[in-house]
Formats: C-alpha cells, structure tokens, sequence
C-alpha cells in the first residue's frame, strides 16, 4: 500500500537526516576534497565524539550540544598532533598512498577497539529535554531529538563555509591542494596551513559525535558504517566542494529514509554504499565536480 | 621446475603436516589444530593481500568481504548438494575471483585511493546483501554440520589444518611465482609510478584486473573452509573487521614487498593474537594490533623483514 502520508513523513525524515549527515561529512571534505588526506578514521572520531558526549552527560548531566562544542577546540589539537605525524612520517616523504592509508585505518581500528575496551559493546545513549519530544504538523511527525541537531548542523555548516570562504586563512585551506607554489607566493606556509585545515576537520567530528548520539544510541562499531555515508557524500559532492557537500548530504539522507521506509531499515546501510560505488564507477569528478 | 630449497621447504613442511595428521606421530593437544589453523589461514589471507597492497600499492579494506563470500559459497555449496570440502575450495575461489575481477573492472580506473574506499564499500554492501538473504540464514546465520571423522586423518580438525597448511603452501608459492615473473615487475612498476608504467608499455589495466583475480582467488580459498571450521556461518563473524585488519597489519609489520614479509608476519602475529586471546582478552590483542600496524608504518615502513636486511648489511 503506497501512502503519501508516509511518502511525507520519510522526505522530511530524509532532509533532516541529510543535514547532519553534512555536519558528519563536512570534516571530511575539508581533510579528503581540500587537503587531499584520506582519512578513513574520520567516522572513528565522530564516535569518540560521541562517547564524550555521552560520558560527560551520564556523568554530571551536562548538555550534549554544548559538550559537544567544548570539545571542539581539544579535537582540534587532536587533529592538529595526528597531521603532524602524518606529514613528519609520510606527506614530506611522498609516501602517503599505501602507508599514510594503513596509518589512519590503524587510528580507526584503535579508537574503535580503545572505546569498546573502556565501554564494552552495549549501546549508549545521552539525556536532554529536547530528546523524545515530536511535534505534529499536519500528518507529518517532527521528532525533536531530530530537528535540534538537524539546526545546530546547518549552523555549524555554515559557520564553516563563511570562515572558508571569507577569511584569508580559509581561503588558504582551500588552495592549498591546488597549487601549494602559489600560496607560497602569498606568505603561507602549506604545512601550516594544511595542518590547520584538518584541525578543523576533526574539530568538527566532536560536534557531530554529539549531534549524532542524540539522534540515535551508539556503539564503538558504528563508526565503520559511516564511513559509507561520509565518503558517498565527498565523492558525490565533487571533493572539497562545501556546498555540494550540503546537497549530496541532503541527497542521501532523503535515499536512505525513503529506502529505510519502504524496504525495511535492513536495508539503509547499502545505500550509502551503493552511491559509493555507483558514483566511483560512473561519476567519479562528482555531481558538482570541477 | 628445479627444486630449490624453496620447494624443498615446502615439500618438507607438507610431509611434516601430513605426518603429524595422519599418523599421529606425536600426539598434540587438539587446541593446537584449532589455534594452527587460524594462524595459517592468515597466512593465505596476508599474501593474499600483498599482492594487491604491497607488489601494487593499492589497498584492499574489503579483505573481509571476500573471506566472507568465500565462506558463504561453502554454506550454498553445502545447502544445495552437501557438497564436500575439496568441492567447496575451488568454487569458492572462483566465485571471489570473479568478484575481484568485477571489482577491479569497476574501480580500477580511478585512483588508488578511490579503490581503497570502493573495497570497503563493497564489503558492506556484501554484509548486507548477506544480512538480507534468507536463504543463507540471514542475520541469524546458518549451521553446517561437519563429519567427526575422516579418513586417513582421523578427526575432521587435523583434516582441516591439513588442508589449510596446503593452501597456506599454495599461496605463498603463487606470490613468490609472482614476484619473480615479468608480472611481478609490471606490478612493481604499477607500485612506482602508474603513469609512467603506462606510457613504457605496461598493459596497466590488464595486469591490476589480474592481480584482484588472483588476490580474490586466494582470499575465497581462505574463506572455503571456515564454515566447516566453526560450524556455524553468520554475517557478524564472516565479515569481522579483524579479517581485514589483520590482512592489512600482518604484511605490513612482515614487509610488504616481498612473499617473505606476510609469511613472517602472519606468523608472528597469529601466534601472538593466540596466545593473547587465550591468556588475556581478545580486545586487547585487537588493540595490540591496531598499535603494532600503526608502529610498523610510522617507524619501520620496510616491516621486520626490512629491519632484518638492514641490520644484516649494517653488520657486514
């Protein structure tokens, strides 16, 4: 039985769930589009995210959100320490491909093991006011636990796109892979810059980790899921495009909810794959790509 | 082929296996065979691996999705006709080498990284289409019921162990073929500089779709036996990450560009997680892993067998 109804209230679900899946990704597309890092472990410290969240909020019952954004700065430097490894073990000897990859699929497999060490394997989730609350607009639900971090995303998102694309050290970030010669040429220095760059790539992960367990419970493995999501979004959004990062986001929240509505929820985590592979396959420069 | 001690080795270590699985010649703990068993089908899984990631330098996350549909070829094989385990093996290793093949014709075009990021996806997307067919058990995973005993092993576990260490033996002859033929050098060249390899001549494209065939052959060769190994497939075990961890750590710590590096390698770290998992807790020997891979590419990008060849030529 086909109904509009449900038809509704799964494109909603979808475009809220597709604006934190760009909260998710956009530390990705900075590291992955802009910096040309490839960071597998991004979903790694989305969780560990997460899990501070959760751990400061079980503890003394702090909000989530704004743990969250204490966070920010600490996994800034987080991110800050592992680039200088990376750059000092492998960038500056052109060995990135092979080893710099297995380096950060290591991070992942670390923090991934480390969590289920301290935490075990059980699900865990946060307490706020604003989660189980759901307005009713017509026949379409709004579930709040949804909508709060779906807000808090776009302003994250945009807060991260006007730094890129008004401040001279943004627009650095996003010319650094371009032509490092030239920004030379203009006084930066591109390990500097790029350091900074995936600073705030991994800084944005313990906002999202919060966003996200509010959302829904999290284990230590969930994070290996996402890496579908956040590297279906990057690739579709055409690499380092921050505004087709937002599309391609919106684009696979709206295909997962509807499959996840109609097919089973079984089924959701395919989907992101699926574009994956469909993208890599035909479309690889992306739908926005230069 | 004339026997070098390469052959003499293996020819020795089979008869070694054969001896004590048959004959009984010393009577082991039956743990023993279990443990063996794991430890050597790494062996497969690692130059498996190697000889996509370290001959050509492009990474396969999804090791654990072939390991898995190699498995799973077993359970259809047992479903449909009760087949037996030397049955499962082949056609086990030819449905992953038609999946690397279909893998590597999808992907190869792009950038290795790209590739690397297809293989885990197509892992996933494996898991669940896997997870979904119910055929095959679904989430909830599918019993076989392996015979006790077979002849002349005995128990049917010796029999296993057996037929892995020859599969183990295989493997590495396939990879050490591999590093001496001219395949090897237009892998090699692949490795240093895909462009350059190209414009000189090298068939590119045809030399990476044959190393997803082979690499995927051994990895479902790998995979074959593990259903009548616990007797129970689900998704959840078949598509563990530890598979692709350790197919990925194991050559890495070993050295990754020769067939010597994923041998030793999965070796020491088999015999590790072993006896770690025994003696400790099964997460932290996980954790080991991760700290050891990370350690090894940071510090020593040529693994043990490079550390080895320094010191060697340090003392001389």
């Amino acid at each position: 039985m086909f109904s509009f109804d449900l038809l509704a209230n799964a494109l909603v679900a979808g475009v809220m769930l597709g604006g934190f899946y760009a909260a998710v990704s956009l530390g990705l597309t900075v590291a992955f589009g802009q910096l040309d890092i490839v960071n597998i472990a991004h979903p790694a410290f989305v969780i560990l995210g997460s899990y501070i969240a959760y751990m400061c909020n079980s503890m003394w019952g702090f909000d989530p959100i704004i743990v969250g954004l204490l966070a920010t700065p600490v996994f800034y430097f987080i991110g800050v320490g592992v680039y200088r490894i990376y750059y000092e073990s492998f960038e500056r000897k052109g060995d990135e491909a092979l080893r710099g990859l297995a380096f950060f699929f290591g991070v992942m497999f670390i923090i991934e093991v480390g969590l289920i060490i301290v935490y075990g394997v059980d699900f865990r989730s946060v307490q706020a006011p604003y989660i189980g609350e759901n307005w009713e607009i017509g026949k379409i639900g709004i579930p709040t636990r949804m909508f709060v971090p779906f807000c808090v995303s776009i302003v994250m998102f945009l807060a991260v796109y006007l730094y890129m694309s008004r401040t001279f050290n943004g627009r650095a970030i996003m010319a650094v892979a371009q032509d490092r010669l030239a920004l030379q040429l203009m006084g930066a220095d591109p390990v500097k810059i790029k350091q900074l760059g995936f600073g705030i790539g991994i800084g944005t992960t313990a906002l999202a980790g919060a966003l996200l367990i509010i959302i829904i419970p999290v284990e230590p493995s969930v994070g290996r899921l996402y890496i579908g999501q956040v590297f279906a979004i990057a690739v579709l959004a055409g690499l380092g495009s921050i505004p087709g990062t937002l599309i391609a986001a919106i684009i696979l929240g709206i295909a997962e909810s509807l499959v996840s509505t109609f097919y089973g929820p079984s089924w959701a985590p395919a989907v992101a794959f699926g574009i994956l592979l469909l993208a890599l396959a035909f479309r690889p420069q992306g739908l926005f790509g230069r | 082929m004339k026997l070098n001690s390469f052959w003499l080795w293996a020819i020795v270590i089979a008869a070694a296996g054969a001896a004590l699985t048959i004959f009984d010649v010393i009577v082991i703990n039956k743990f023993i065979y279990f443990a063996s068993y794991v430890i050597l089908q790494y062996v497969v899984l690692a130059t498996a691996w190697n000889i996509m990631g370290g001959y050509m330098g492009y990474v396969n996350f999804g090791s654990a999705g072939f390991f898995a549909v190699g498995a799973y070829s077993s359970v259809v094989l047992y479903k449909l006709i009760q087949a037996p385990l030397l049955v499962m093996i082949p056609v086990s290793g030819i449905v992953c080498a038609l999946l690397g093949l279909g893998m590597g014709y999808l992907t190869l075009r792009l950038k290795g990284v790209f590739f690397a990021i297809a293989t885990l996806a197509m892992a996933i997307v494996l898991e669940t289409l896997i997870t979904n067919w119910e055929y095959v058990g679904g989430a909830s995973g599918a019993y076989i019921l392996r015979p006790r005993t077979i002849e002349p092993f005995g128990d049917y576990i010796e029999f296993l162990f057996f037929v892995m260490l020859i599969l183990a033996i295989f493997a590495v002859a396939v990879a050490r073929w591999i590093e001496r033929s001219k395949v090897g050098r237009g892998f090699s060249a692949i490795r240093d500089d895909e462009l350059a390899a190209e414009s000189t001549g090298v068939p590119t494209l045809k030399l990476k779709l044959l190393a997803t065939t082979i690499s995927g052959f051994l990895m479902g060769v790998a995979g074959a036996p593990f259903a009548m190994y616990v007797g129970f497939v689900e998704p959840a075990s078949a598509f563990n990450l530890v598979y692709a961890v350790n197919s990925i750590a194991m050559p890495m710590i070993g050295g990754a560009t020769t067939w010597l590096g994923p041998l030793v390698g999965a070796l020491l770290l088999g015999t590790v997680q072993q006896v770690a998992t025994v003696t400790i807790s099964s997460e932290l020997n996980l954790l080991i892993v991760g700290v050891l891979l990370v350690f090894f590419v940071i510090a020593a990008p040529d693994g043990i067998v490079g550390l080895v060849r320094k010191w060697r030529r340090g003392g001389k």
